[in-house]
């Protein structure tokens, strides 16, 4: 039990930060919330021995995925959610599509083979098999990843370059300056 | 983590009583007193509280040091009251900081606020863990120790957006904006900068890093080392928010930043926090272009290697310092303009030609007289054309107008 403390010291964690991403009202809340479930999830990986794969998650869920998340919540001007219920009136959609998603995670690994596997006796890989892996075998999945994120940057970037100044109908009537309100900087 | 390899279990194979390993032989004489079950503990915990104070030190020696060569550079004394030449004045700052009344404006978020400081403090303190910074002396050393230090250095930018959204204070979040704008522009160029030392290595971890720059073969001494040193710098100075890129502060325009709203400790913690992550990414540029701890030439290997280190350190430091005395600041536009049109292509360029050393890693005399000539015109016409690409056309040439 003793030895299996931090499992569940982490999963507690994790598992309450996920619920508190979940249902807190403030979005700012739940963004960070969700960066202190990722963070876990982190640990997580770290306590199983995949050292490189809890370092890239947190590179990648807090360094980048989190902080995108804050920006698209300051960005669309709705931090805190009114009074009155806060659960989304399509929730059941909502379950159908997380069971969907849920089962064809779930499904796939209790069929396949390397469940029967027995686990090496020395648990993790070192970077270097990872990294050779990645350039040999599974070099093809890993351009395709590049490729699609690279479509995926080159797409925002269309989507911003949107209003140019020669893009716009031709009006001289220019919006009148707006006053900066604390709304319009998401100040509760 | 069983992939750590024990430093003790190492310590035990390696010790000699040199001057080189002392630090080493002493922490393993100390831990030898403990009974043996709470060996790995003691010195775990001891090698924690070396870098706490070494470091903490550092951050003392390094703000007083700083604003006396910053008064030197601008003809001015700098703190002279107290102590000898004011050098006891990082004391005088501290009991002030701490004393001071901490204040927490009626509106703010005031979990977020209180956590902001610490969500900095405590991971940059980690990123020290995996610097070696003498021979046998990282605290841990693990297989993917440049992965660890970044992956813990992300932390920082949600620990702003915490401080300038928990504040309630325009100033604050619009500070905060700029600093993540501006952090996350210049990690980019940071980890491209850093690639190519892993490509050449072959290798994540710090020690390896280190092992591969014999005295005489630093990565510095390359023309992709000295391009990726230079641009590593530059995103790193950025990075901790430093002038001339400190551009989260702005007394005239947005107060302090998403520091505004902060004061006592907990704005010395921020403090603090700003110049440890100063100190780590500098010990990484170190160890990833300088040779870590490894001297320059090998006729002065006698001297120890953690004296190599902080020298390298040292003068980075200072360095910095001096960037900070003579450089003027940007303004945001050219601040990002200058990350993602000039450090990126550069970065990703530096990346070809390091595959290129690589590829021609086995020349002899004239080839190896080549391929330098070759990488090094490489960088220099992409620097050349990328910095007249950048210069902005739509604006008049500056005149400047001097009084007579």
């Amino acid at each position: 039990m003793l030895s299996e403390f931090p499992f569940y010291a982490l999963a507690l964690v994790t598992l309450f930060a996920a619920i508190a991403a979940m249902t807190l009202r403030n979005l700012v809340h739940c963004a960070l919330c969700a960066a202190a479930a990722f963070t876990g999830v982190g640990a997580l990986y770290l306590l199983l021995d995949a050292p490189f794969v809890g370092f890239a998650q947190l590179l990648v869920y807090v360094g980048a995925v989190a902080i995108l998340i804050i920006f698209a919540v300051l960005l669309t001007c709705a931090a805190e959610t009114g009074p009155g219920i806060a659960f989304s009136s399509s929730w059941l959609a909502g379950v159908c599509a997380v069971a969907l998603v849920l089962a064809g995670l779930v499904l796939p690994i209790l069929m396949s083979p390397s469940l029967d596997r027995l686990a090496p006796p020395v648990a993790g890989a070192p970077v270097k098999d990872i990294g050779n892996q990645l350039m040999t075998i599974y070099v093809l999945p890993l351009e395709t990843i590049g490729l699609l994120l690279t479509a995926a940057l080159i797409g925002a970037v269309v989507i911003a370059m949107q209003d140019k100044p020669d893009a716009q109908p031709a009006s001289d009537v220019k919006p009148p300056p707006r006053e900066i309100a604390d709304k319009d900087l998401c100040l509760r | 983590m069983r992939s750590a390899r024990n430093p003790l279990a190492r310590l035990s194979t390696e010790m000699d009583g040199s001057i080189d390993q002392i630090f080493v032989s002493t922490l393993h004489r100390i831990a030898s007193l403990a009974p043996p079950a709470a060996q790995p503990l003691v010195s775990m915990l001891l090698i924690i509280a070396g870098i706490m104070v070494v470091f903490g030190s550092c951050f003392a020696l390094t703000t007083i040091v700083e604003r006396k060569t910053l008064g030197r550079m601008q003809n001015r004394y700098g703190p002279n009251r107290v102590g000898p030449f004011g050098f006891f004045q990082p004391i005088a700052d501290g009991i002030k900081m701490l004393t001071k009344e901490d204040i927490v404006p009626f509106s703010a978020d005031k979990a977020l606020h209180f956590l902001a400081p610490l969500v900095l403090t405590v991971p940059v303190w980690l990123a020290f863990a995996v610097l070696p910074v003498g021979r046998n002396m990282a605290a841990i050393d693990l297989d993917a120790g440049i992965l660890f230090f970044f992956a813990i250095g992300s932390a920082s930018e949600l620990s702003v957006f915490m401080a300038g959204w928990s504040s309630q204070n325009k100033y604050s979040l619009i500070g905060a904006m700029r600093a993540i704008a501006q952090m996350i522009s210049y990690e980019v160029p940071l980890l491209l900068a850093a690639m190519p030392v892993l490509m050449l290595s072959g290798s994540l971890s710090l020690a390896d890093i280190v092992q591969a720059q014999p005295p005489g073969h630093w990565f510095l001494f390359t023309p992709w080392g000295l391009a990726g040193f230079g641009m590593f710098l530059i995103a790193a100075t950025a990075e901790s928010n430093r002038s001339p890129f400190d551009l989260p502060e702005g007394e005239s325009e947005i107060i302090a930043g998403y520091l505004t709203e902060y004061s006592g400790f907990k704005y010395a913690l921020f403090f603090l926090g700003e110049y440890l992550g100063l100190f780590a990414v500098t010990g990484l540029a170190v160890t990833l272009y300088l040779g870590g701890w490894q001297a320059p030439v090998s006729f002065l290997q006698w001297f120890p290697s953690w004296a190599w280190f902080a020298l390298k350190f040292a003068a980075l430091i200072l360095l910095f310092i001096w960037a900070r005395a003579t450089l003027p600041r940007l303004r945001l536009d050219q601040l990002l303009n200058f990350a993602w049109k000039f450090l990126v292509p550069l970065a990703l360029l530096n990346l070809l030609v390091a595959g290129i050393w690589w590829w021609t890693g086995r020349a002899q005399f004239p080839g190896l007289l080549i391929r330098w000539l070759v990488c090094s015109a490489i960088l220099a016409a992409a620097y050349i054309l990328l910095g007249r690409g950048l210069k902005d056309h739509k604006l008049p040439p500056h005149r400047y107008h001097y009084a007579v």
